[in-house]
């Protein structure tokens, strides 16, 4: 009773099923009816695919909280909603040539209704909703097998709460062969396969061919049934099981709305449940196990040590320091302001963006390290942004040198870099930097509070990563209270800010910087970088 | 079951005190505070580039430090580097597996990493001798699919699990340095802090936690959405954090007031969030849905101000440029869109 190749195909809608996952499917090689062919790409347009596994009947389980559900909830609000007898759109009968078209509304009544029940202003929005709401086939267009909502009057008619996606319709391609075949049956100008219905069906065919008379049988049995209903309600049925189908087995190149994350399919709620057929058949699927469902994998649930654990980290978060909302509030308000000349997407970059221009000469300015006075201004907004950019950190780097105070910068893009560091170097750079910095007449010595120096000390009897964190907290702190901010009131940084560049030869690409550095390349004797210090 | 339900009991109670604590420094909302700031208008972002290549859904897209180059990965079983402005393929990398729902790239442009279903963070090194790229290492301990990578450095990287761990590898041994435990779900994202010394996950146990990542530890962790979060980011400053979720709400939580300040919602917005990314001054937030299209939110006003609808299935990741120029989208419908 191998069902497998044929389930192939369908993506799951929901995870209150037992989600499985075949992600070799295509080598799946369970021997079924003889069948050679894989119809897999025929009939859907993902090559991915669970295998079913058992179901229970019907009913919404009301704790399954999976993505699908939560959207098919909202929409089964408003679908209720607009065919509200008082507050709902006017569902009608439309006579037409010989005929009557029972039970529908046009598209644009749907619009109309939904701008003005769901308070939304833009038309655009609407559509957008209404086309989300129909594509999960909870309203549908009577004569396309596309379902999408046109803003005009196209007839659309409601589906049957029945075949609405919440109640976790897996459908097998037994019960669509069922569908195709019995439409075949009737000799009724609108029951038509389209061709790629038609194309589904042969190849179902071929799947299913030592299963063929029964499905035939089923068919003809579900003919029968119909027969016994009226004539109007029947076209009504028809239309909504069509539209079930069209949600299922999705034209080619629709969108199946039915697929789910498989990061979500994880959540198994009821692990026996029987697979449930749309025609009442009754099947039993295999019940292999998923890859993602390993025994040793499971939804947590609070233990007694979780809970614990959680009360011994809310008691340290009982007291905790807060700051106000207002400066808090202040502090992102500010940083926005700040920054908003250099967002692209608030204020339109100079030069224009590579992407609209095609143009690379923003990048080939960035590559010449000229730096523009936008980014030089940028430098001035925390000592973080003038590490960040490697001119900055030059010209910083610079200006400390002609203090004679750039141990400390360089102390702390050591320890930055020695973190990076693969662990087996680390060990090896932590006692170098502390020979160039922190040794007894080291020849960069840092001003370091005995405290963190005798910390420090004891950190390297087992050097790590985070040997000098607390000295490197230090360190900044430091710069940023006092070398950074003499730094932004100094000329060579004023001079490049307020763009005094003197553009005295013709390549003017003698800018202060350039000037600057190599009157300082001159004047220094003793302090010189070491091979310790690595632009980062 | 006596001294479970009085545990429960102490638990609850410890969460409304803190709760209350919480309150007091509720002096003003975000809103109120940002009423004088002027407005932004309305954002309209345009296609520039339509990536193509891929062949299946995308799950995962991250940009390289570089602002060009970027990697995406897709369930065909390929991961691929692009150079962004030519929209050529700089490398196509073939996986083990197919079932891959995350990548990452290396801030140095050195390596890149990807895993999913087979539980694994495998890591590419792209600068290999021969030219070739080929797989570095296979980073394998946890017992849940990966959810998401990001890098420390071309030496340490963070994973996040379906296992509901986060975990710090050392990249050189390829094992295990730190296993940050303490969701109660699985874990499915998250940021690293700009001075690299903290890192955020959200989980689908519908929280969302600050770790510090040298002692291990959960230092702070923020309740409120009512279902999974499936996007975690930090805002630019590194002293909020904005997550999103299938409630379909993005929220931002404040690390110095320790709570949320504002919740991004609309009621016609009802698909849950599937990826986020704020603009480089943090004034914008940019959150991908399974509606197909990406909400633009003035983060400040919490007013919708821009929607970018170009892709026909649903946005699965969304990144912007390390220098704010430009964002990326990445869709099931296995294209990567360039807009700005």
């Amino acid at each position: 009773m191998a069902e497998a190749p044929q389930q192939q195909q369908q993506q799951q809608q929901e995870e209150e099923e037992e989600q499985e996952e075949q992600p070799t499917s295509v080598e799946e090689t369970e021997a079924d009816e003889g069948s050679e062919e894989e119809p897999k790409e025929s009939v859907h347009t993902t090559p991915t695919r669970p295998l079913l596994s058992m179901r229970s009947m019907s009913m919404v389980d009301p704790d399954d909280d999976s993505p699908n559900m939560i959207v098919y909830r909202k929409i089964e609000d408003i679908v209720t909603l607009i065919q509200d007898e008082e507050e709902g759109v006017p569902i009608r009968t439309v006579k037409s040539f010989m005929t009557k078209i029972p039970s529908v509304v046009t598209g644009t009544d749907i619009v109309q209704w939904m701008m003005k029940n769901l308070a939304i202003e833009d038309p655009a929005e609407a559509m957008h909703i209404g086309s989300l709401i129909a594509a999960q086939g909870y309203f549908f267009p009577i004569s396309d097998h596309v379902l999408s909502l046109k803003d005009d009057g196209t007839f659309y008619r409601f589906q049957a709460p029945y075949f609405w996606p919440s109640n976790c319709w897996e459908p097998e391609n037994t019960d669509y062969a069922i569908y195709l075949c019995k439409r075949t049956m009737q000799n009724k100008t609108r029951l038509e396969l389209a061709d790629y219905e038609a194309e589904n069906l042969a190849r179902l065919q071929r799947a299913f061919a030592r299963k063929w008379e029964f499905i035939y049988m089923q068919a003809e049995a579900q003919v029968k049934i119909d027969r016994k209903k009226d004539k109007t309600e029947r076209k009504i049925l028809d239309s909504q099981e069509r539209a079930f189908w069209d949600v299922h087995r999705p034209v080619p190149g629709c969108v199946n709305t039915t697929e789910m994350d498989i990061r979500k399919c994880r959540r198994m709620k009821n692990p026996h449940r029987v697979k449930k057929s749309v025609y009442g058949l009754v099947e039993e699927g295999t019940q292999s196990q998923s890859p993602i469902h390993t025994p040793s994998h499971h939804c947590r649930k609070g233990t007694k040590e979780d809970v614990e654990k959680e009360i011994l980290f809310l008691n340290t978060q009982v007291d905790r320091h807060r700051m106000k909302m207002s400066k808090v509030a202040e502090s992102l308000i500010s940083y926005t302001d700040q920054y908003m000349d250099y967002d692209q997407f608030v204020t339109a970059q100079e030069p224009a963006n590579p992407w609209t221009s095609d143009d690379p000469s923003l990048w080939e300015l960035e590559a010449r390290k000229e730096p523009s006075q936008q980014r030089v201004k940028k430098w001035g907004f925390s000592l973080e942004e003038a590490l960040k950019d490697p001119a900055g950190q030059e010209l910083f780097l610079k200006f400390l040198e002609s203090e004679f105070s750039s141990e400390n910068l360089r102390f702390w893009l050591a320890v930055q870099d020695m973190k990076r560091r693969p662990q087996q170097d680390v060990a090896q750079r932590a006692q170098d930097i502390w020979a160039e910095f922190l040794a007894e007449g080291a020849p960069s010595s840092i001003n370091l509070d005995s405290h963190s120096y005798e910390r420090t000390g004891q950190n390297l009897k087992d050097p790590g990563r985070y040997s000098y964190e607390d000295a490197q907290d230090h360190i900044y702190k430091l710069m940023k209270s006092d070398s950074y901010t003499r730094f932004l009131r100094s000329n060579v940084y004023q001079d490049l800010l307020m763009a005094k560049k003197k553009p005295e030869t013709e390549q003017g690409r003698r800018t202060s910087l350039e000037k600057f550095t190599r009157s300082v390349g001159k004047s220094l004797t003793g302090k010189r970088l070491t091979g310790l210090m690595q632009s980062s | 079951m006596g001294e479970m339900e009085e545990l429960r009991k102490e638990m609850e109670n410890l969460k409304d005190q803190i709760t209350a604590a919480r309150k007091t420094f509720q002096d003003t909302t975000l809103q109120e505070a940002a009423s004088g700031v002027t407005v932004v208008g309305r954002v309209q972002l345009k296609t520039r580039k339509t990536l193509r290549g891929h062949l299946a859904k995308i799950y995962a897209m991250h940009w390289g430090t570089d602002s060009t180059l970027c990697v995406s990965a897709s369930q065909d079983g390929k991961l691929i580097v692009w150079d962004s402005i030519t929209t050529n393929k700089v490398n196509a990398i073939p996986l083990k597996s197919s079932w891959v729902m995350t990548c990452a790239y290396a801030p140095s442009g050195n390596l890149v990493a990807c895993g999913g279903l087979d539980n694994m963070c495998s890591i590419y090194n792209l600068k290999g001798k021969d030219g070739n790229v080929k797989v570095m290492r296979e980073l394998a301990a946890h017992t849940g699919y990966l959810s998401c990578c990001r890098f420390l450095s071309d030496t340490e990287i963070i994973t996040s699990s379906g296992d509901c761990t986060c975990v710090l590898w050392d990249i050189e041994t390829g094992t295990e340095k730190m296993v940050f435990a303490g969701h109660q779900g699985d874990c499915m994202s998250l940021g690293v802090s700009p001075d690299f010394k903290f890192f955020i996950s959200g989980a689908c146990d519908f929280t969302a936690k600050l770790w510090d990542i040298r002692e291990a530890q959960c230092r702070q962790t923020f309740s409120g959405h009512e279902s999974d979060i499936n996007a975690i980011g930090f805002f630019p400053n590194g002293n909020a954090v904005i997550t999103g979720s299938d409630d379909a709400t993005c929220k931002l939580y404040d690390l110095r007031a320790d709570q949320e300040l504002i919740t991004y919602q609309d009621s016609s917005i009802m698909c849950g969030v599937t990826s986020l990314a704020a603009s480089k001054s943090g004034r914008l937030l940019l959150a991908g849905h399974d509606d197909f299209n990406v909400n633009i939110w003035d983060m400040l006003k919490s007013e919708r101000v821009g929607v970018l609808a170009g892709h026909d299935n649903r946005v699965s990741c969304i990144g912007v440029s390390s220098d704010g120029m430009a964002c990326c989208t990445g869709s099931w419908d296995s294209f990567l869109k360039i807009w700005n």
